[in-house]
C-alpha cells in the first residue's frame, strides 16, 4: 500500500479540520447508536465507525463547487461534506426539520445544498450517479470534481465497470473512492473476488488507480487533493482504493461475530480518529487541553441537536398528500 | 389430525429442505444465504445438509446472479436465486424480462426455464423508499412469468414446493412482515398447485380479494365487519399469474359485491386488472362498483406515520366495504 514521505508539514488548520470532522463523525455514530437503542431511530443504521478517515480526508480536499455521491453507510460522507448535525439527527428522528423532511432517513440522508447526491439504499448506485454528476459539470463547463464514495461490495456490481469506463472515455472529473472494509455484511472480500486488490480493476481499463491506507485521514486528504488537481487539469478520472475496517457489525443489529478479533484489534490500533488527534497534537502542536475543548464542543453540539430535533414538529400527513399529488 | 403451527419462514425452509432432498439438481445462490442462513433464516441449515456446491453465497451482483440462474435453468438445473429485497430484483430486470420470460416462446416451446427467484417485498418498519416496494405488477405485466405471493405458512410451503416441480420462471415474492407469523402447516407432503385461489374466510355479503400481507389485515377487517353484522368472504388468489378467475367470479356471483385490497400503489396495479376482469365478466351480478383499496401513488417515505398512510390499513378496508354495501344504484 502506498504511503509516501511528506515534503511539507501539513498546516495546523488542516490537521484541526481533519480531527474535527473525524471526531464529529465518531461522536455522531456513537451517540446515534444510543438513540437507536432507545428506540428513537427506526429502520436501518449502518455505522461508519472505523472508516471516518476516508470521508474526512476526501471531503477536506474538495471545495464548494465539488460534488459527492454516497452509500448506505453515508452519515460520515454527509458530515464531512459540511452538513449540520442538527438536520441529520432530525432526519434520523423522522422530523420535518430533517434534511429530507423525515422522508429519507439514514439510508437516504443528504444535505443536497452541499452538492451531496445522497446516501443510497442500493449498493453500487453511487458510482454511475457520481459519473453523471461529473458529466453534468463537464457539459455545464464547470471544472468541479465529483467524488463517488463506493464500497468493496459495489465493485462486483456491473455498473462499476460500465460507469467507470464512461468516465474514462469521456475524461470526466471523477474520483471513485472504493472504501474497502473487506466485508459485504458477513461475506469476506476474498469470497467475493479472486483479486482482492481492487484498484487493479481501474488500471485494467486505463484509469489511474491507487491503493492507500484509508485509516490515515491525512494520507487520504493528500491523495484526493492530488487527484482533484489532476482532474481539473483534464487527467481524470482517478480511482482510489482506501483500505479500512469496520469497528462493528454491518448495521446496528449485527454483532459482527464473523470479524476476527486479531484483525479488529489491528485496525482499532490504527484508529482513524486517534491518528487524526495524534497528528493534531504532534504535527500541529495543539495542546491536549485544546483538543479536549474541541471534543467537548462537538459533544455539546450533538446534545443540542438531539434536543432541538426532539422538540421539532412532526411531519404532516396532509402536506405529504399534497407533496405526492400527481406522482 | 392435530394442528401443527410453524412460522412462515420455517415453512419455507421445510419446503427447501424437502425439495433439495428429492431433486439433486436444485441449487440456491444468494447473498449471505450459506453460512449465515439468510437475513430471515430461511436457508439456515441447508449448507450443512446439502453442501457448498448446492448452497452458495454470492457477491452483490444481482444482474449476474439472476442471469446465471436463468442460464442454469435452461441447461437442466433447478436454480433458486434469492434476492434480498424485491427492490434489488430491478438490477436484474433484463434477465427476468428479456431472457427468462421469453425463452420458452422463442424456442417454440422446446426450451423451458424452471427458475425460481425468491425475494421479499412490502413495507415494514421504516426501511424507506428503496427497501419497501410492492412490485408484483411489474412482473404480472410480463407474459411468461409466474407470480406467486403466499400469505400463510402453509401456502408458502406448498407453493414453493410446487414452484420447484414446474417448468416456468417463477417470481416467488414473500413479505418481510410475514416471516415471523405462525400458521397451521400439515405434517407430510404439501404441494399447492398454481392458479388455485383459497377462500381464507367464507362470507355472503361482500368478496374481499387480497394477497400477501394484506390477507392478515383483511381478515382482521372481516372480523370487525362480522361484529357489525356484515359477512365478508376473503379470497386469496395466492398466485397472481396464473390467476384463478373462476374462483373470483364464483365468489362475486355469490356476494354481488367486491373490494380488492393491494399494498402496491394504485396506478397500474394488479387490483385494477382483477377489477376489469370482474366488470367484464360479472357485470350483471354486481350490486355496486368494484372498489379498490390500494397504496397511494408514492414512493414509501421513511417516516413511520407517512409509511402507514401510504398503504391500506384495516379501517380503509372497512370503510370501502361499507361504501359498497351502502351503494344504491342510481
Ligand atoms: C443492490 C443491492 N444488493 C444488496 C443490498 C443489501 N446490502 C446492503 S449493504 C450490503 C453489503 C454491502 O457491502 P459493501 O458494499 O462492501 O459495503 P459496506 O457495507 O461494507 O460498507 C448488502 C448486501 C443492497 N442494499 N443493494
Ligand atoms: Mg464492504
Amino acid at each position: 500500500m502506498a504511503s509516501k514521505k511528506r515534503e511539507n508539514t501539513p498546516s495546523k488548520e488542516l490537521l484541526e479540520k481533519l480531527f474535527t470532522t473525524a471526531y464529529r463523525i465518531r461522536n455522531f455514530e456513537t451517540e446515534g447508536i444510543k438513540l437507536y437503542r432507545r428506540g428513537l431511530v427506526r429502520g436501518y443504521f449502518h455505522p461508519y465507525l472505523g472508516q471516518e478517515g476516508i470521508a474526512t480526508g476526501a471531503c477536506a480536499a474538495l471545495d464548494e463547487r465539488d460534488y459527492i455521491a454516497s452509500t448506505h453507510r453515508g452519515h460520515g460522507h454527509c458530515i464531512a461534506q459540511g452538513a449540520e448535525v442538527e438536520g441529520m439527527i432530525a432526519e434520523l428522528l423522522q422530523k420535518e426539520t430533517g434534511y429530507c423532511k423525515g422522508y429519507g432517513g439514514s439510508m437516504h440522508i443528504a444535505d443536497i445544498t452541499k452538492n451531496n447526491l445522497g446516501a443510497n439504499g442500493i449498493v453500487g448506485a453511487s458510482t454511475p450517479l457520481g459519473v453523471g454528476a461529473a458529466m453534468a459539470n463537464q457539459v455545464n463547463g464547470s471544472d468541479a470534481v465529483t467524488v463517488a464514495f463506493s464500497t468493496d461490495g459495489a465493485t462486483n456490481n456491473g455498473t462499476f465497470l460500465e460507469s467507470l469506463n464512461l468516465a474514462a472515455i469521456w475524461d470526466l472529473n471523477f474520483i471513485l473512492i472504493v472504501e474497502n472494509n473487506q466485508y459485504a455484511v458477513s461475506t469476506t472480500l476474498a469470497e467475493a473476488t479472486r483479486e482482492t486488490e481492487l484498484y487493479k480493476r481501474g488500471e485494467a481499463i486505463g484509469v489511474e488507480s491507487h491503493r492507500i491506507d484509508g485509516n490515515d485521514s491525512l494520507l487520504v486528504y493528500e491523495t484526493v487533493a492530488d487527484a482533484v488537481k489532476k482532474c481539473r487539469a483534464g487527467l481524470g478520472p482517478i480511482l482510489i482504493e482506501a483500505v479500512t475496517f469496520r469497528h462493528s457489525g454491518h448495521h446496528v443489529n449485527d454483532p459482527g461475530k464473523y470479524m476476527p478479533e486479531d484483525k479488529l484489534k489491528y485496525y482499532k490500533d490504527r484508529d482513524p480518529v486517534d491518528r487524526a488527534r495524534d497528528n493534531l497534537i504532534n504535527m500541529g502542536k495543539m495542546s491536549a487541553k485544546d483538543v479536549k475543548a474541541i471534543e467537548a464542543k462537538i459533544e455539546a453540539e450533538f446534545e443540542a441537536a438531539v434536543k432541538a430535533a426532539e422538540a421539532a414538529g412532526e411531519v404532516s400527513i396532509e402536506e405529504f398528500r399534497e407533496f405526492v399529488e400527481g406522482y | 389430525m392435530a394442528g401443527r403451527e410453524i412460522m412462515y419462514r420455517e415453512a419455507l425452509r421445510e419446503a427447501l429442505f424437502e425439495e433439495m432432498g428429492r431433486d439433486e439438481s436444485i441449487f440456491i445462490i444468494g447473498e449471505g444465504i450459506a453460512e449465515r442462513g439468510g437475513s430471515y433464516k430461511v436457508t439456515e441449515g441447508l449448507l450443512a445438509e446439502y453442501g457448498p456446491t448446492r448452497i452458495r453465497d454470492t457477491p452483490i451482483s444481482e444482474a449476474g446472479m439472476i442471469g446465471v440462474g436463468v442460464g442454469a435453468a435452461i441447461a437442466g438445473a433447478r436454480p433458486i436465486v434469492e434476492i434480498l429485497y424485491v427492490d434489488f430484483a430491478m438490477l436484474g430486470m433484463d434477465m427476468i424480462v428479456n431472457q427468462a420470460a421469453k425463452f420458452r416462446l422463442m424456442t417454440g416451446g422446446r426450451g423451458r426455464v424452471p427458475f425460481v427467484l425468491r425475494t421479499q417485498g412490502g413495507t415494514g418498519g421504516g426501511v424507506a423508499a428503496q427497501h419497501s416496494q410492492s412490485l408484483e405488477a411489474l412482473f404480472y405485466h410480463i407474459p411468461g412469468l409466474r407470480v406467486v405471493m403466499p400469505s400463510t405458512p402453509a401456502d408458502a410451503k406448498g407453493l414453493l414446493k410446487y414452484a420447484l416441480r414446474q417448468e416456468d420462471p417463477v417470481m416467488f415474492i414473500e413479505h418481510k412482515h410475514l416471516y415471523m407469523t405462525k400458521g397451521e402447516v400439515p405434517e407430510g407432503e404439501l404441494i399447492t398447485e398454481f392458479g388455485v385461489a383459497d377462500i381464507k374466510r367464507e362470507g355472503t355479503d361482500v368478496t374481499l380479494i387480497a394477497w400477501s400481507n394484506m390477507i392478515p389485515r383483511t381478515l382482521q377487517a372481516a372480523e370487525e365487519l362480522a361484529e357489525m353484522g356484515i359477512s365478508a368472504e376473503v379470497l386469496d388468489p395466492r398466485t397472481l399469474v396464473p390467476l384463478d378467475r373462476v374462483a373470483i367470479l364464483k365468489s362475486v356471483a355469490k356476494t354481488n359485491r367486491c373490494v380488492i385490497v393491494q399494498e402496491a400503489v394504485r396506478r397500474g396495479g394488479v387490483a385494477s386488472d382483477i377489477s376489469s376482469i370482474i366488470q367484464e365478466e360479472a357485470f350483471y351480478s354486481l350490486d355496486a362498483p368494484v372498489q379498490i383499496v390500494a397504496g397511494m401513488n408514492t414512493p414509501i417515505p421513511f417516516n413511520l406515520t407517512l409509511e402507514e398512510a401510504s398503504v391500506p390499513q384495516k379501517n380503509d378496508i372497512i370503510a370501502a366495504v361499507q361504501s359498497v354495501l351502502h351503494h344504491k344504484a342510481a
